[in-house]
């Protein structure tokens, strides 16, 4: 048993945790994140410079070969600052997707550029039927001579905006709720018949909305084998989960550690509200949960990388409390601060809702209890 | 022990439901249906709708209305049928609030000058309550009246006041003495919006609407005519009011409407080869929603029927609100829930009912509403704050 980081480890969450700390105070988080674009263009750029944007991608595909412990310290270290920056989905969800099973050609023209801060990404994997299945894929690519004609409606693309290419699953075979029959393409976003309508998301972010008619990619966008997209689509969510659950421990923490430090500051009845014994047992709860996400974190983490054969229940396990807490601990650092909690100007109220959308996005508790029941 | 409505209360019944057919503006309620936010013109419209009726003001003593008493099952039965058709919410701050001190603390003259304008929905009131350093300690507030001549001379500062951006007049909790009881040097003002001196500031709140504000008060000149009750008296005043403002705050009718409205819509949303509201988990929450949603609906009947027979509403309120609260905040978060990614998309209160939405056309106002009621289980007291309430006053602890 090890749970202490490596060298290099240490040395990128210290750059991680360095860049939110100096360059990412609130407001100027708050001004990214109302900006058009929604987050800082010359922030990608230094993530690309410093090689955050490739630490986790293979040697082979042109990055550092980092693994996903890596990712997690650099997404917790985001979830500290919430920052709005879309690594998750270009680099996570969409880079390691193609990174794992991308063609030697996807890999010079998707991820390379990618890696180097000039090309966004973003994967389409939900349609309005679909809640969390991965495997409810109503739209539908049809093979035509050398090219697929891809017909569709893909819902709550995140970072879709931005993305210059978008990884849409798609059914190429069998019915409506098979895993086998599914597809993946890489779509380029401004392909004719693919129309997005953009909007900010309640996290301060973007997302998209696709409606794809007779959108023709050629087969070669294909990635990995026709109708076997599921597993890989699924393997990819369960790295995703991973890294936006550590994000969700990076901003438990600082929630946590804001609400302790405002109910000693605050006074009410002559005394710090902090005194009130109510009080504080609701922040040793608050503090609890956050440290039963950061070990199933670790596990998880732990689990997926040694490729251990329950590293999947792991994962479910792991967004369920994720899940509770991160409402919990939400939920409980608004009360607390009282109105203040529920205003705009303080950052607590955003922090809330960062974890309000983390408990949704990939399957909320109810999804993976079921699913580490079944596992 | 009987559940059963009397034949007489049938027949109102109908008569609630006939007059909603007739008299609910088809456009006031094409817009609450949408869940979009009113505009002040039209919640005034339909109080004095509901006022020309005899239902708006149902609690006041009849020699201030002029209309019939309704019974308590009666006020019971118009409530729910409101809240059913999902009318608006009527504004509390003049009705409910400013009026009944008026009309049993206030002098004849502040009777007249202000009771009929309530009534019509003619003047709008806020409440000047909680300040930045008073929140749960209320009676430790600062905002200061000094009686100069025949005026008093209000400085301070005053916050959460709702609606404050529309309204007229102010109800304000003031400290007209520096007592070694901090209660006993509280005073009841009420404040013309319009007088020189006063700045209202909006404050914006997580869902990104504009509700709440921040009053300013720069040496206001208040008409010392404008107390009421006598000076001290503000906090036993204020006493009074939170018990009123407590009774009817669990809404139970239109926790019900909701709760409905949750069934039928996720029964539409579907999952697999069936639809969430046949998902095991999913049902189980909405079913243990609507026990303590019963529970708690019978608690505030043998409240009311309690003062029905002469009680007052005491640390019961208490009960109410926690658990009232606690459903809205239940179901608002099922509602999430039950759209999953699309809760996620975000709009403005002015984008809500746009084409330009995504997802189910309901979508829109779902997150924002879960995000605002976060205030629910923090104002008129927090919950914490009730259960100390109930702690001391019920219990004896």
């Amino acid at each position: 048993m090890d749970f202490t980081f490596n060298e290099e480890q240490s040395l990128i969450q210290d750059q991680v945790d360095q860049f939110v700390q100096k360059e990412y105070d609130w407001e100027t988080r708050q001004a990214l994140s109302n900006s058009d674009l929604g987050f800082g263009e010359d922030n990608w750029k230094k993530f690309a410079d410093l090689g955050w944007l490739g630490i986790c991608v293979s040697e082979d595909s042109g990055g550092f070969g980092g693994s996903s412990i890596e990712s997690m310290l650099i997404m917790e270290a985001f979830g500290k600052g919430l920052v709005v920056e879309p690594f998750l989905e270009t680099v996570i969800m969409s880079g390691g997707l193609i990174d794992d099973h991308g063609s030697d050609e996807q890999k010079s023209s998707v991820l390379e550029p990618a890696i180097s801060g000039e090309m966004h990404l973003a994967l389409a994997y939900a349609e309005p039927q679909s809640r969390f299945n991965l495997s409810d894929v109503v739209t539908e690519a049809k093979s035509d001579g050398d090219s697929f004609i891809l017909n569709g409606y893909k819902s709550v693309v995140m970072n879709g905006p931005s993305a210059d290419k978008i990884i849409i699953s798609a059914r190429t075979s069998g019915a409506q709720l098979d895993e086998s029959g599914i597809s993946l393409f890489i779509v380029d976003a401004n392909s004719d018949g693919l129309n997005k309508t953009n909007y900010k998301t309640v996290d301060g972010r973007r997302a998209s909305d696709l409606t794809l008619e007779n959108v023709s990619v050629s087969k070669s966008s294909l990635i990995g084998d026709q109708d076997k997209g599921f597993a890989i689509l699924d393997s990819a969510i369960d790295k995703a989960i991973l890294a936006i659950s550590a994000e969700a421990v990076g901003a438990m923490e600082v929630l946590y550690k804001t609400t302790v430090e405002y109910t000693k500051t605050r006074e009410q009845f002559g005394t710090a509200i902090g005194k009130f014994q109510v009080l504080q047992h609701r922040m040793v709860d608050m503090f609890m949960e956050y440290e039963q996400c950061k070990s199933l974190l670790y596990m998880a983490t732990m689990k997926h990388e040694e490729g251990a054969e329950d590293a999947k229940k792991a994962i479910s396990g792991l967004k369920y409390q994720v899940g509770k807490a991160g409402k919990f601990i939400g939920q409980q650092a608004v009360q607390l601060h009282g109105g203040m909690g529920v205003t705009d100007e303080l950052n607590v109220g955003h922090y809330f809702k960062r974890l309000t959308t983390v408990g949704t996005i990939f399957g909320n508790t109810d999804y993976h209890l079921k699913k580490y029941t079944s596992l | 022990m009987d559940l059963k409505f009397s034949e007489a209360d049938v027949t109102f019944r109908q008569e609630v439901v006939s007059f909603l057919e007739t008299e609910y503006p088809e456009d006031i309620k094409e817009k609450q249906d949408k869940r979009i936010p009113l505009e002040k013109e039209e919640i005034v419209r339909w109080q004095k709708i509901l006022n020309q009726k005899g239902w708006f003001a149902i609690n006041w003593p009849t020699e201030y209305t002029n209309q019939d008493e309704l019974s308590v099952t009666q006020k019971y039965i118009l409530q729910e049928e409101l809240a059913k058709a999902n009318t608006p919410t009527t504004i509390p701050f003049g009705m409910g609030m400013c009026a009944p001190v008026i009309y049993t603390f206030g002098t004849e003259e502040q009777k007249q000058k202000f009771l009929p304008s309530i009534l019509n929905s003619d003047v709008w009131w806020c409440q000047g309550y909680s300040e930045p350093g008073s929140g749960s300690d209320l009676a430790s507030l600062k905002t200061k009246a000094e009686l100069k001549g025949d005026k008093y001379i209000v400085n301070g500062t005053k916050t959460w006041t709702t609606l404050a951006q529309h309204a007229d007049w102010i109800f304000c909790l003031v400290r007209t003495e520096t007592t070694p009881i901090k209660q006993e040097g509280i005073s009841f003002l009420l404040i013309d919006m319009n007088t020189p001196g006063i700045e209202v500031k909006p404050i914006i709140t997580i869902d990104g609407s504009h509700e709440v504000n921040m009053v300013y008060f720069d040496n206001v000149e208040v008409p010392a005519e404008n107390l009421v009750g006598e000076e001290g008296q503000g906090w036993n005043i204020a006493k009074f009011l939170l018990a009123h403002e407590r009774s009817g705050i669990a809404g139970i009718a239109a926790l019900k409407r909701e709760l409905k409205r949750l069934k039928e819509l996720s029964a539409d949303i579907p999952l697999g080869e069936s639809n969430l509201l046949n998902d095991t988990q999913f049902r189980n929450k909405i079913e243990e929603t609507e026990i303590e949603l019963t529970a708690t609906e019978f608690t505030e009947l043998r409240t009311l029927a309690a003062m029905s027979q002469g009680g007052s509403p005491g640390a019961e309120s208490s009960i109410l609100k926690i658990k009232g609260t606690e459903l809205q905040q239940t179901i608002s978060e099922l509602f999430v829930e039950m759209l999953a990614y699309y809760a996620h998309p975000f709009y403005l209160e002015n984008e809500i009912g746009s084409n330009e939405t995504v997802g189910p056309d309901y979508a829109a106002p779902v997150m924002p509403h879960y995000l605002n009621y976060r205030k629910v289980s923090i104002y008129g007291g927090s919950n914490e704050i009730q259960r100390n309430v109930i702690s001391k006053a019920i219990l004896g602890l």
